[in-house]
């Protein structure tokens, strides 16, 4: 027991394994396996799904891999016709195509003979012929004939609101930043302070005021009502500003020698030694808004409007969930994020380490 | 040394598009820019220089006036009309009458008792969830950090595995586990591989609450593990060969070393993790949509409800409840900013 208890604090608590490879480290990778496979796991089971047919959607238990039943073309027949092995009366195994179904009874025909009488056999007696074959129709039907998901539409809003509210973050929160960190106004701390008060503040305790503020302005069932109420973010402003009070004033002093106006000082001196501190933000905005859904919800109540997240939960609570075409479309809404991650991977788990903030 | 390694600049094909996208709106940009200084010199001329500074806050200060600072003044008048008009002249003013609404209860303890016993029941799960949630997602993005900041190999990629999930959006972490949860769905194929009963897991009473913790923890844990470990990372490595120098086991080292220095870390874990609990909301509302029945409901789903979804919407109500939220998260940062000056004053 005593050296259980050992191995398992050595395990979690020691920072770094010895020259040997001991308990601890067989526990360690152990532990990040199990890991791996619980947060990859159902990402991945996603992905297999979303190749599977309607039909092969609802075999359980679930197989792995997307089975779909093998479909022959015969001779004298206009559609394509699906396979079995059949288990004859006399014992014999022989792979025929099933010409239709009467109650427990199938006709079915063999392929390489089919000008020959039709033999029956009971339903029981027969096995689907399956292969690995993956269902692109699932990814291609939603995106053109689909009616009540409009993938291209979702899609267009998503990348619009994402792109331009990012911009509008970066531009208006890098003004203010610059404004509070290198000028000296009256009122100057109590803006800075009125600010960050609202780091506490979420969307969710105002949302019937913005409500009224966005329909007032006319902006109900528009990209401008999700894009506008979160530009001026708290978080943005704390980053920014942070970093540029450690750029040195005499650097902006030596710029106004020169004859440098001060929005030439912004945009050609600060905005350019900003750039580690924007970054972070504008990949913090980008997931923001991508996965953005409360807002959007209200916002948004027309289908023309509606952005990935919000069209992609409407379809999901239809009252027949369609599953092959959910599963499917949800994959292509985590990819443009996994993309990005798989690039910018360092950059992200970095900059998030360092400023702490989501 | 691996920090300069790792912060040197490649080119990799991510920065080359970057680059092109930037040199294609770069003339755009210029006439802009150059557009803008031509009004501004003049204006800077006659105010001076560091006046230049309300120029620079002000699109911010417009925006965050019209859509944070007056509708939270505008909250309280809400919170105090009634009717389901949304122009708040239309409104008839009823004083308190929502906040009776809300606490018309006969005893605070049972939900059934309560008028709104939707709004208490949205309370009661709201604390259990914040409860199993906040020490969920510190207890394993403690000891997911603590494995991570052993000499492992492929530590990055075992630190973007953890991380990976923290990127995808509520709506599709929802959809994900919906799939996997479903009565024909893998987890009851694995569970009955093990002799197990199958269970409708998400429509079950007795499980939802744990499944929608579950999946949260999931979805977020990662993001508290970075901190952790760059809180780990941040510890003197001659704090540990010092306390090796004195005879410190595994164990000595974690509660005197580890443990004390990671407690400022611990602690904005806590505090991040704790204001988001409270109002969460999307992940919930698409993989539960807050049942069975209202086991799952949380506070944020009522307020959307009863303003936004419901046949008739009760914007006064919705604008109560939600002071009634905001009331409770002001407390607990109050709270938080006063434990968090005595810890480190100690």
């Amino acid at each position: 027991m005593a050296a259980d208890r050992i191995t398992i604090s050595r395990f979690l608590l020691k920072r770094s394994g010895g020259a040997r490879i001991d308990t601890s480290d067989v526990l360690t990778y152990l532990y990040l396996t199990a890991g791996t496979f619980l947060m990859f796991g159902p990402v991945l089971w996603l992905v297999f799904s979303s190749f599977k047919t309607q039909a092969g959607l609802v075999k359980y238990p679930p197989p792995l891999l997307p089975y779909q039943q093998v479909q022959v073309e015969v001779e004298g027949y206009d559609k394509a016709l699906p396979l079995f092995t059949v288990t004859l009366d006399d014992g014999s195994v022989r792979e025929l195509a099933q010409v239709r179904r009467v109650g427990i009874e199938a006709q079915m025909v063999d392929p390489a003979d089919p000008s020959a009488e039709r033999i029956k056999v009971n339903i029981k007696q027969r096995e689907p012929v399956e292969e690995v074959k993956l269902a692109w129709e699932n990814y291609l039907d939603p995106l053109v004939e689909l009616e009540n998901f409009d993938f291209f539409t979702y899609l267009k809003n998503s990348v619009v609101v994402t792109t331009v509210a990012t911009v509008i973050t970066l531009v208006i929160n890098s003004m203010a930043a610059f404004a509070l960190s290198k000028y000296r106004f009256k009122g100057r701390d109590a803006i800075f302070v009125l600010f960050i008060s609202t780091l506490m503040i979420p969307i969710t305790v105002i949302l019937v005021p913005v409500f009224l503020v966005i329909t007032s302005i006319g902006w109900k069932n528009n990209l401008w009502g999700v894009i506008i109420p979160g530009a001026a973010t708290p978080t943005g402003i704390f980053l920014l500003r942070q970093y540029m009070l450690t750029i040195p004033d005499e650097l902006l002093d030596a710029a106004r020698i020169d004859g440098a106006s001060e929005w030439h000082i912004y945009w050609r001196i600060i905005l350019p030694l900003a750039r580690p501190a924007l970054a972070v933000l504008a990949i913090f905005s980008v997931m923001w808004r991508w996965n953005d859904f409360l807002w959007p919800l209200i916002v948004l109540s027309q289908n023309d409007y509606f952005t990935l997240q919000v069209g992609l939960n409407a379809f999901q609570g239809e009252l027949q969930i369609q599953w092959h075409y959910v599963l499917a479309m949800t994959v292509v809404t985590l990819l443009p994020i996994t993309l990005v991650f798989a690039f910018l991977q360092r950059f992200i788990t970095t900059g998030i380490a360092t400023t702490g903030m989501k | 040394m691996t920090a300069s390694k790792g912060s040197a600049v490649r080119p990799n094909p991510t920065v080359r598009l970057l680059g092109l996208l930037e040199s294609l709106t770069r003339p755009i940009l210029l006439l802009l820019v150059t557009a803008v200084d031509r009004i501004l010199t003049p204006i800077q001329r006659r105010v001076g220089i560091d006046r230049m500074g309300y120029f620079f806050v002000l699109p911010n200060l417009i925006i965050f006036g019209i859509f944070v600072l007056f509708p939270m003044l505008l909250n309280f008048y809400y919170a105090m009309t009634g009717g389901t008009k949304l122009f708040p002249a239309d409104r008839p003013f009823v004083g308190l009458g929502n906040f009776e609404t809300l606490f018309d209860c006969e005893d605070f303890l049972s939900p059934n008792s309560c008028q709104e016993d939707l709004f208490w029941r949205g309370v009661f799960n709201t604390i259990q969830y914040v409860i199993l949630q906040v020490s969920g997602i510190v207890l394993f993005s403690l000891a997911t950090a603590l494995v991570l900041n052993r000499r492992i190999r492929a530590r990055g990629f075992f630190r973007s595995v953890f991380f990976y999930p923290v990127l995808l959006s509520p709506v599709v972490v929802a959809l994900i586990w919906k799939w996997v949860l479903q009565y024909e769905g893998v987890l009851n194929a694995i569970v009955e591989i093990f002799g197990g009963e199958s269970k409708r897991w998400l429509l079950d009473t007795n499980w939802a609450m744990f499944w929608v913790v579950f999946v949260s923890v999931w979805a977020l844990m990662g993001f508290y593990t970075l901190i952790l470990l760059a809180g780990l990372q941040s510890i003197p490595p001659e704090l540990y060969e010092a306390s090796s120098i004195d005879g410190a086991n595994t164990w000595q080292d974690f509660r005197f070393v580890t443990l004390p220095l990671l407690m400022p870390t611990m602690f904005v874990v806590l505090v991040l993790s704790l204001i988001r609990a409270v109002q969460m909301f999307d992940h919930i509302f698409v993989l539960t949509g807050g049942g069975p029945g209202t086991r799952t409901q949380l506070m944020v789903q009522y307020i959307y409800t009863t303003g936004f979804s419901n046949q008739i919407q009760l914007f006064g109500l919705s604008a109560a409840a939600s002071m009634v939220l905001g009331v409770s998260l002001l407390i607990l940062t109050l709270l938080q900013l006063r434990l968090g000056n005595q810890s480190s004053l100690s």
